[in-house]
């Protein structure tokens, strides 16, 4: 059996502000269906790096290959604005930790999640309306509320809204960034469980940036560990968990608050 | 003849103007950024529009100004009379004898011939600004044709509504490609824009040029489930009849007595001249009536 193609392949992505350094030399490769998390304390890298290889920011040097459905393996950052539009509408979902930023907040639900659906050119009204009843219906959301603003919505609802907006176009790969920053312990555990169920109903492939050792201990198959920029450690969730080598990691695992 | 130079502005400013009209023209559908120039009026009567006349004008041409399709109206009347004094061109009221047509929300209703030049006043030209605050934004939006957005607003509409309630400045597709706001006309008028006449666009407080080539594709965005209506009242002109024209409804009394007629006042002067009768006109009373009476500041937006 030969090796399947990583659908993200990420060589030597580095970032500098100026003098200052965002991430350093990162290289990994997501394999399809699975979930890497990326833990470390503020100001380690974490979001600059989920930015970098989302197109949202542009890396001082290095690769973000992904996966295409036409072409193969091609560097997203070489790639024109349209294409990589096309892609962050299309094959990839992008989980802001401040729903705020990801939704419309003057548009109803479901001028929201149909929007993708819009943007990729759905031009019937009923079968647009069909797909943000259904999304709504699985993210938990009572299909009644579809005309409502976000504004009206919890916290937790309004994430999950932002799920459902990103997933509705059937995305292969999800960038989350903090999705459950924000909320309280039992919202975050429906969010989490609900996460948990779509990735694995979807195949989605997915990257995970938290502070939250819990949260990537039940989403994610592997795990990286920053530090100042730096990965300094990686691995299978479990086995960097219950196992850490790095000093950092360590103080990282012991940190946690035992309830 | 007057002291000022011909149509008002100076000729450089006339040759910039034709440069982003051409621009236009070529691309239709863009919005073309001019420097435009301060006019004697205030923003929002039509500083757009009459740079863009001022620029195409020529001494043997014939003007006609509408507002809201009316020749009688506050703004109509000060354009004609801006560009009597200014440029001694001949004026009319029928849209047949105009070479050029200023116009404010309104499309004539007789069709417009390949020698006819259409000038529109356009308050905000960008189609997408209510949906997305950000110009740079929206200019890379148009540049990329990333227009989902735009069906997001349709979308909203039918959910809140029930159908399509926007009913003026009805965003349509150009060739295409560009998404542009056909400034506040009546939906009524945007099939209408398939035509020969050339249509350009000015918005003088925003600063912006953009024009429609003659028998250019103009599409109006909707679903394929809720297609487009180019809707109107259901009655025909009180006055003159006519089945096919826009009307205004005139309030004309406090017990809820109305009267639809129509909002070009040329297309019903013109059809009551030939004969036609519509069930309110009474014999000899309304004869001088022509078209709307002046009114005040509509919530449809100002013209610049």
């Amino acid at each position: 059996m030969t090796d399947p193609t990583p659908i993200l392949n990420v060589r030597g992505l580095t970032k500098n502000y100026g003098r200052q350094i965002g991430c350093v030399d990162v290289d990994f490769a997501l394999f399809p269906g699975e979930v890497i998390g990326i833990v470390g304390e503020s100001g380690s890298g974490k979001s600059t790096l989920l930015n970098c290889m989302a197109g949202h920011l542009t890396p001082t040097s290095g690769e973000v290959l992904f996966d295409t459905r036409t072409d193969g393996p091609r560097d997203v950052l070489t790639m024109s604005e349209p294409e990589r539009r096309m892609l962050g509408r299309t094959d990839w979902a992008f989980v802001h930790q401040n729903p705020r930023d990801g939704l419309r907040m003057a548009v109803s639900a479901g001028g929201n999640v149909g929007e993708r659906l819009m943007a990729v050119g759905a031009r019937h009204y009923g079968d647009i309306r069909g797909a943000a009843t259904d999304w709504l219906g699985r993210v938990e959301i009572d299909s009644h509320r579809i005309d409502d603003r976000p504004a009206t919505f919890s916290g937790g609802m309004q994430q999950r809204l932002q799920i459902a907006r990103n997933l509705v176009t059937g995305p292969r790969l999800a960038f989350m960034d903090e999705p459950t920053g924000g909320l309280d312990v039992s919202v975050q555990a429906r969010l989490l469980d609900l996460l948990r169920a779509l990735v694995r109903d979807m195949g989605l492939s997915a990257v995970i940036v938290t502070h939250d050792l819990a949260v990537v201990r039940l989403l994610a198959d592997r795990l990286m560990v920053m530090k100042s920029g730096h990965v300094v450690e990686t691995g299978l969730t479990d086995q960097v968990l219950d196992d850490p080598q790095h000093a950092y990691t360590q103080l990282l695992v012991s940190s946690v608050l035992q309830v | 003849m007057s002291d000022y130079n011909f149509a008002y502005l100076d000729e450089d400013t006339k040759r910039m103007i034709r440069r982003a009209i051409l621009k236009g023209l070529a691309i239709p559908g863009y919005q073309v950024p001019f420097a435009s120039r301060e006019m004697p009026m205030p923003y929002g009567w039509g500083t757009g529009g009459v740079q863009v006349t001022a620029s195409v004008l020529t001494p043997d041409d014939t003007l006609k100004v509408i507002d809201q399709g009316a020749d009688d109206t506050t703004n109509a009347v000060s354009i004609r009379r801006f560009f009597e004094r200014t440029a001694d061109v001949e004026t009319t009221e029928h849209a047949s004898k105009a070479r050029v047509i200023q116009t404010r929300h309104r499309i004539p209703e007789e069709p417009l011939s390949e020698d006819q030049i259409l000038v529109y006043q356009v308050p905000i030209p960008e189609p997408l600004r209510f949906l997305e605050p950000s110009e740079v934004e929206t200019r890379r939006m148009h540049a990329l044709e990333d227009y989902g957005l735009m069906h997001v607003k349709l979308y909203e509409d039918i959910a809140k509504h029930g159908n399509i309630a926007t009913a003026y400045a009805y965003p349509v597709k150009v060739e295409g490609r560009y998404v542009m706001d056909p400034s506040p006309i009546p939906k009524f008028d945007n099939p209408k824009m398939n035509m020969g006449a050339i249509q350009l666009f000015g918005a003088g407080r925003e600063q912006r040029i953009y024009a429609l080539p003659p028998y250019t594709q103009v599409v109006s965005l909707d679903f394929e489930d809720h297609p487009f209506d180019p809707s109107k009242a259901e009655h025909p002109c009180a006055l003159c009849g006519a089945q096919d024209s826009y009307l205004d409804e005139i309030i004309t009394d406090d017990d809820g007595g109305r009267m639809f007629v129509c909002s070009d006042s040329d297309y019903c002067a013109g059809r009551r001249a030939a004969g036609f009768v519509g069930p309110a006109a009474p014999d000899g009373a309304l004869t001088t009536w022509r078209g709307t009476p002046s009114k005040g500041r509509d919530s449809m937006g100002d013209a610049t």
